[in-house]
C-alpha cells in the first residue's frame, strides 16, 4: 500500500468538502473492493474519506411505497432487515448471497453500486427494480445510472446517499456463480409490475449490467417459466473469459432467468 | 495397554495451537534489528535484461541495500537433487538456476532485484523506483511445440528446449503385444498444471551471528536438513556446523515446500552482507508465480487387449513441463515416480513409456501431492475405463478381470517395482458395496426422469510411498539417501522426547508418533513429546514427502525404541537380579519370566540417570538412542474409489452426489487422522478434476494468478465422503504401515472424470471439467441426438 491520509467526517457536508479538496481523494465505504486494490498498489488515493461515521447514510427506512436504503448499509443488514424481507424479499435474498459473512458484514450497498463491478449482484436489483440512486446532488434513475463496466453516472465529488427501491414488484434474483470468485457468472434479476417486466443481467455483459430485451419481450407475453421456452439471448455484447465464453453465457442466461421467474414472489 | 496408543482416534494435539491461532510460523518469527526483503520480479516471461538502474531506488527512504545478480556471482545456483539419464545415456540438461535472474528472465515472477529496507513498505516503494530495461523475446509456453518453435531457447544449454528424453520398459515386448492385440484403446490426456496453494505462503528469515560465524535460516520447509544440505553445500558454501535451518510450524506444503528456493538462500546470504537479520514473506499473488507448480503433463497412451478382455500392454508418450528452471526434484517426477507406476493394479506383462521433459517460460514444475503417481494413475485409470466402454464391459468388472490376484504377491511388475502385498479385490468389493454400485441404474433412471444426466466412475489406484531404498534411488539418479532418522530421549522421570527427521506441516505427526511411542513403551501418549523441524535439535533426516513419514520416519522411531527397550532389559536384569534373557517387557513394565518381580519403565529410566545401583561396567548410564532406517522397498497403498455425479445439461453444472473411498494403507495408527488425510486428498483430487488449473496465455502471463480466477475447492463443492479401509499390512517395515498422505489426491481425479464421461457417454473431457466444458459435451450430444 502507498501511504495515504485518512479522515472520518461526522457529517455528509464535511465528507463532500473533504472529497472536493482533491481529485486524488476517494470515499471509503466497506473497503472490500477499495482496500484490496490499494494493497495491490493499483489505487493510490491521497486521502481516504471514511463514510462510516456519518449516521444519515446508514439504515433502511420505508418511505411510502418505497424502501430507501442508506449507502452505508451493509449487505448483512439488508439481508436481515425485516422491512426489506417483507416488502422486497428478492432484494434481501440477493444481499444474503453476496460473498461470504466477512464481506457481507463489511461491504455496503453504496460501495457496490458506486463500484459497478460487471459481476456484482446489486446492480441487477437496482436496474430490474427500477430503483433511484439518490446522491448528494441529484436523483438518478437506474436506467441512466450504469454507464459501462466499472462506470456510472456519478460525477467527481458526488456521493451516493441512498437508493430508493419501489415496492410492489413480483421479483427474484438467481445467481449462477463463477466458481473461483463466486461472483455472478450469470445473475438474472426479474421484476414484474403493473408497468411491465424488467429483466436485468449481471456477470455477463461486456458493458456491465444490462437489461435483456428478448427476455423482457418473452415475459411480457406472460410472466411464467413457460413463456421463456425458446427465448434466445444473443451472444453479441457478452463477456468471454476463461470462466465462460459469450456463447455459453448466452445459453445459460435464459436458464437462470427461468429459475428467477420460478422463484419470483 | 497404553491409552491413546496405536489404533486410537486420538484428537490431534497440535490442533490446539493451530485452531487458536497461536502456532508459530516463520512469519511469526522476528529478530532484533530485523530488515525486510522485497523481490522485484519479472513482469514478462522471456527477456534479456538490459540496463538496470538502481540509482534512484538506492537513496529512497529506509533502503538498507539493493542487490542484483551482479552481486551474487560468487554464489552457486539453486541445485537440482536428481539426475535423470535419458536415451543413449544422455544426461539431462542442467542449466544454472541463479538466485537472482542473470542476463535473462525466464518466467513471469523470476526475481531480478532484491530490495532490503527498514520496512516492507519502504522496500516496495524503493522497488517502484528501480528501472529495468527488458528486451522481450518470444515466450515459449506450449511444451508440445517447444522443441520446434525456434527462436531463442529458454536456456542456451538446451537449444531445442528439451531437458531430457527418457524411456523405460520393454519396447520390443510392448510392440509385440500390440501386434497380437485384439483391441487397442487410445487416449490423449492433459494433466493440467496446478498451483499448490498451501494456506501459509512461503517465508524465510535469515540471521547471521558475527560473533560465532553462524547462520540461521527460518524457513517454510518440509525438510530442513535437505535445505541445509543443498543450500550449504551447493549454493552458499557454508559448512553444516555453521548453518542451522529451522522449519517451525508450517501451514501446509503439498510438496511445494520440499524444494530449495532462491529466496531462502538469498536471505541467508544477504543477512551476512548487510549484517542484520532479513525477513521475506511471500504475498499470495507472489506465491502464484514463485512456488513450484505441479503436474503439467500431456500424454498419448495406448492399451493392448486380447480377445478375452485381458490387458496385454501399455504404451505412453508424455511431455512433461519442467518450467523455466529445474526445481529440486522436478526430473524424478515424470520419470521414476511416474513410469514405474504404470502397471497400476493390473497384471499386464509389457509396458513402455517415453517422457520428453521440456523447458518453457513458465514457473518451475515439481512434485505436488502424489508427484508422478497421480499422472500415472490418471493415464491407467482413464484408459482402462475408456477400454471398458469400447468393449461394452462393466468398468468395475473389466478391472477385476485384470487385477493382480492376492496369491500373486510379491508381484514383479514389468516396470521394476515389486509390490510386496495387497488385496485389490477386497478394496474393490468394499467400494462397490459402500457406493451401492448395483443400485446405480435405478438412480440413473431417476435422474434422467428429471432431465439430469447421472454417471458413475471407478478408479483402482496404486501408489508407491517412502521412496527407497537408498541404494536403489542412488542407482536411479538421486543425489541423496532416502532413509529417516530418529532419536528417542527418555528423560530421567520417564517422559519421552522424540527427535524426528520427519516434518509435520499438517499431517498430525505430533499425535501419531506419540501414539506409536505410547504403545511400544506402555506409557501414556501425553508423556511423549515430538520434536521436529530444527537441524540443531534433530538427527540428520530427510523430511516429509511421498507419504513417507510413518513408513520410514515411524520405522526409525521404532528402531530407536527397540534399542531403548533392550537397554532397559539390561538395567532391569541388574535390578531384579535375574539374567537378561529372563526379562520380559510388556505394558510398560519389565518382569522376570514366571515371577511377579517387576520394575516399571519409569523406575528403569530413573535408574539410568541416577545409576547408583547399576551395571555400570557393562551398560552406559542414560537412556537415549538413535536409529536410522533405510527401507527395503517402497510401500504400496492401493484402493478403489467410486464417484457418482449428476449433471444439469442445460448449464453443465456437475454435482458429486456420492464419493466412496476404500483404501488399503496397511496397519493404521490413528484412524481419525487417516480419514482426515483421505478427505484432504480427495478434495485436492476433485479440485484438479473439476475446478483447478493454471492457465498461461501465449505471452506467458499467468491468467489464473489469484483466487478470483484460480478456483480452489471449498467445502460445499464436495459431498460428505464415505471412506473405509481394508488392511494388508506392509511386509517389510516394523509397523506394517504404508502411508496415506497422497492416495486421496491420486485416486480421486480419474474417478471423477470417469464419472463425468460416463454421465455424458463420451470418451474424454478436459480438466478441469468446468460447467462450460461439460455443457459443450452435453450440448454436442443433444445436437447429435436431434439429427
Ligand atoms: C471475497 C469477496 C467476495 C465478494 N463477493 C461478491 C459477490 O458475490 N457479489 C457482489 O456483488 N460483490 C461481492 N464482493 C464485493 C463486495 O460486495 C464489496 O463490498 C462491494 O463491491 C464494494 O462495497 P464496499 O462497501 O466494500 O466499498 P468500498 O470498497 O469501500 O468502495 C468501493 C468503491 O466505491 C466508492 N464508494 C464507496 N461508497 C461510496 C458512496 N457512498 N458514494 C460514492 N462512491 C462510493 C469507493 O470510493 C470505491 O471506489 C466481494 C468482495 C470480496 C472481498
Amino acid at each position: 500500500m502507498y501511504a495515504f491520509d485518512y479522515v472520518r467526517p461526522a457529517s455528509l457536508a464535511d465528507a463532500v468538502k473533504a472529497l472536493g479538496a482533491s481529485e486524488e481523494n476517494r470515499p471509503l465505504a466497506g473497503g472490500q473492493t477499495l482496500i484490496p486494490t490499494m494493497k495491490q498498489r493499483l489505487a493510490m488515493p491521497a486521502t481516504l474519506i471514511d463514510l462510516a461515521g456519518i449516521a444519515e447514510l446508514k439504515g433502511v427506512r420505508r418511505d411510502g411505497n418505497a424502501i430507501v436504503i442508506g449507502a452505508m448499509t451493509t449487505h448483512a443488514d439488508v439481508a436481515g432487515n425485516a422491512d426489506v424481507k417483507a416488502a422486497i424479499p428478492a432484494l434481501a435474498a440477493l444481499a444474503g448471497g453476496i460473498g461470504d459473512p466477512h464481506v457481507r458484514n463489511s461491504g455496503t450497498i453504496g460501495g457496490s453500486v458506486a463500484n459497478n463491478d460487471p459481476a456484482a449482484d446489486y446492480p441487477a436489483a437496482v436496474l430490474a427494480l427500477n430503483a433511484t440512486i439518490i446522491t448528494t446532488t441529484r436523483e438518478i434513475p437506474a436506467d441512466s445510472y450504469f454507464t459501462g463496466m466499472f462506470k456510472t453516472a456519478l460525477q467527481p465529488g458526488e456521493l451516493i446517499k441512498a437508493i430508493r427501491f419501489p415496492i410492489g414488484a413480483k421479483a427474484a434474483y438467481s445467481k449462477f456463480e463463477q466458481r473461483a470468485s463466486r461472483y455472478a457468472l450469470v445473475g438474472v434479476f426479474v421484476a414484474h409490475t403493473g408497468a411491465g417486466v424488467r429483466v436485468a443481467v449481471t456477470g455477463s455483459g461486456a458493458g456491465g449490467v444490462f437489461r435483456s430485451a428478448p427476455l423482457e419481450a418473452a415475459l411480457a407475453k406472460g410472466f411464467s417459466v413457460d413463456a421463456l421456452k425458446g427465448a434466445v439471448v444473443p451472444s453479441t455484447g457478452l463477456l468471454s473469459d476463461i470462466h465462460g465464453s459469450a456463447e455459453y453465457r448466452a445459453s445459460v442466461i435464459p436458464v437462470i432467468a427461468e429459475r428467477a421467474v420460478a422463484a419470483a414472489r | 495397554m497404553a491409552q491413546d496408543g496405536i489404533g486410537a482416534s486420538t484428537k490431534r494435539r497440535e490442533d490446539y495451537r493451530f485452531l487458536k491461532g497461536i502456532g508459530k510460523y516463520t512469519d511469526d518469527i522476528n529478530q532484533p534489528n530485523q530488515t525486510y526483503c522485497y523481490f522485484l520480479r519479472s513482469p514478462v516471461a522471456h527477456a534479456k535484461i538490459g540496463k538496470v538502474d538502481l540509482s534512484v531506488a538506492k537513496s529512497a527512504p529506509g533502503v538498507v541495500a539493493i542487490f542484483t545478480a551482479a552481486d551474487l556471482e560468487a554464489v552457486g545456483g539453486v541445485p537440482c537433487g536428481w539426475l535423470i539419464t535419458g536415451k543413449n545415456a544422455q544426461p539431462m540438461k542442467e542449466p544454472k538456476h541463479p538466485i537472482l535472474a542473470a542476463g535473462k528472465v525466464r518466467h513471469v515472477g523470476d526475481p531480478v532485484v532484491a530490495v532490503i529496507a527498514e520496512s516492507l513498505n519502504a522496500a516496495k516503494n524503493a522497488a517502484d523506483l528501480v528501472s529495468i530495461d527488458y528486451q522481450e523475446l518470444p515466450a515459449i509456453i506450449d511444451m508440445r511445440t517447444a522443441q520446434t518453435k525456434g527462436g531463442e531457447p529458454v536456456h542456451t544449454e538446451a537449444t531445442d528446449n528439451m531437458c531430457f528424453d527418457w524411456e523405460f520398459g520393454d519396447k520390443a515386448a510392448t510392440d509385440a503385444a500390440f501386434a497380437k492385440a485384439a483391441h487397442v484403446t487410445k487416449i490423449d490426456l492433459v494433466n493440467q498444471r496446478l498451483v499448490a496453494n498451501a494456506m501459509e505462503p512461503r517465508a524465510a528469515v535469515g540471521v547471521y551471528e558475527i560473533g560465532t560465524d553462524e547462520h540461521t535460516l527460518f524457513t517454510t520447509s518440509q525438510n530442513p536438513h535437505v535445505i541445509r544440505l543443498l543450500m550449504g553445500a551447493f549454493v552458499l558454501s557454508i559448512p553444516e556446523h555453521k548453518l542451522r535451518v529451522v522449519a517451525p510450524d508450517v501451514g501446509g506444503g503439498f510438496g511445494s515446500k520440499i524444494f530449495h528456493y532462491a529466496e531462502e538462500a538469498f536471505v541467508t546470504w544477504a543477512a551476512k552482507k548487510v549484517g542484520r537479520p532479513i525477513k521475506w514473506t511471500a504475498e499470495r499473488s507472489e506465491s502464484f508465480v514463485s512456488d513450484a507448480h505441479g503436474r503439467d503433463h500431456v500424454t498419448h497412451a495406448e492399451l493392448a487387449i486380447d480377445a478375452n478382455g485381458k490387458m496385454l500392454a501399455l504404451r505412453c508418450d508424455t511431455f512433461a513441463n519442467m518450467g523455466a528452471y529445474l526445481s529440486t526434484f522436478a526430473p524424478v517426477v515424470p520419470t521414476w515416480l511416474h513410469g514405474t507406476l504404470l502397471a497400476g493394479q493390473y497384471a499386464y506383462p509389457a509396458i513402455y513409456v517415453n517422457v520428453k521433459a521440456m523447458f518453457t517460460n513458465t514457473v518451475p514444475v515439481d512434485a505436488y501431492r502424489g508427484a508422478g503417481r497421480p499422472e500415472a494413475t490418471y493415464i491407467i485409470e482413464r484408459i482402462v475405463s475408456k477400454a471398458a466402454r469400447e468393449l461394452k464391459l462393466d468398468q468395475a468388472e473389466f478391472r477385476r478381470m485384470n487385477f493382480i490376484r492376492k496369491d500373486q504377491f510379491p508381484y514383479q511388475t514389468p516396470v521394476a517395482l515389486v509390490y510386496d502385498v495387497g488385496d485389490y479385490e477386497a478394496s474393490m468389493q468394499a467400494a462397490l458395496k459402500l457406493g451401492d454400485y448395483a443400485g446405480f441404474p435405478a438412480r440413473k433412471a431417476a435422474s434422467a426422469a428429471k432431465g439430469m444426466m447421472r454417471g458413475i466412475g471407478v478408479c483402482s489406484y496404486i501408489e508407491a510411498c517412502g521412496i527407497a531404498p537408498s541404494s536403489l534411488v542412488g542407482a536411479l539418479g538421486a543425489r541423496a539417501g532416502l532413509y529417516e532418522a530418529a532419536t528417542v530421549r527418555v528423560n530421567p522421570t520417564g517422559s519421552v522426547s522424540v527427535m524426528t527427521g520427519s516434518h509435520s506441516h499438517g499431517q498430525g505427526h505430533e499425535t501419531t508418533f506419540a501414539q506409536v511411542v505410547a504403545s511400544k513403551l506402555g506409557i501414556p501418549a501425553e508423556n511423549v513429546n515430538i520434536i521436529h523441524g530444527d537441524t540443531d535439535k534433530i538427527p540428520f533426516g530427510m523430511g516429509t514427502y511421498g507419504s513417507r513419514s510413518l513408513a520410514v520416519g515411524g520405522s526409525a522411531i521404532v528402531g530407536a525404541l527397540n534399542k531403548i527397550i533392550d537397554k532397559g532389559k539390561k538395567i532391569a536384569a541388574h535390578l531384579l537380579e535375574a539374567s537378561e534373557g529372563d526379562i520380559e517387557f510388556k505394558d510398560g513394565a519389565y518382569t522376570v519370566k514366571g515371577t511377579d518381580k517387576k520394575k516399571t519403565f519409569g523406575e528403569i529410566a530413573l535408574t539410568a540417570y541416577v545409576p547408583h545401583k547399576y551395571p555400570i561396567d557393562t551398560v552406559e548410564p542414560g537412556l537415549e538412542e538413535t536409529s536410522f532406517y533405510d527401507p527395503k522397498n517402497f510401500t504400496y497403498p492401493a484402493g478403489t474409489y467410486i464417484c457418482e455425479v449428476e449433471i444439469d445439461p442445460r448449464t453443465g453444472t456437475t454435482v458429486i452426489t456420492s464419493f466412496v473411498a476404500a483404501d488399503d494403507f496397511g496397519n493404521i495408527i490413528n484412524p481419525m487422522i487417516v480419514e482426515g488425510q483421505v478427505h484432504g486428498g480427495l478434495v485436492q483430487g476433485i479440485g484438479q478434476a473439476m475446478l483447478e488449473g493454471a492457465i498461461y496465455n501465449d505471452k506467458g502471463q499467468l491468467v489464473t494468478g489469484s483466487y478470483m480466477d484460480y478456483c480452489m475447492p471449498r467445502a460445499d463443492d464436495v459431498p460428505s465422503f464415505k471412506v473405509v479401509t481394508t488392511v494388508t499390512p506392509c511386509t517389510h517395515n516394523p509397523l506394517g504401515v504404508k502411508g496415506c498422505g497422497e492416495a486421496g489426491a491420486i485416486g480421486s481425479t480419474p474417478a471423477v472424470i470417469n464419472a463425468i464421461c460416463d454421465a455424458l457417454d463420451i470418451d474424454n473431457i478436459e480438466m478441469p471439467a468446468t460447467p462450460e466444458r461439460v455443457w459443450r459435451a452435453a450440448h454436442a450430444k443433444t445436437m447429435k441426438a436431434a439429427e
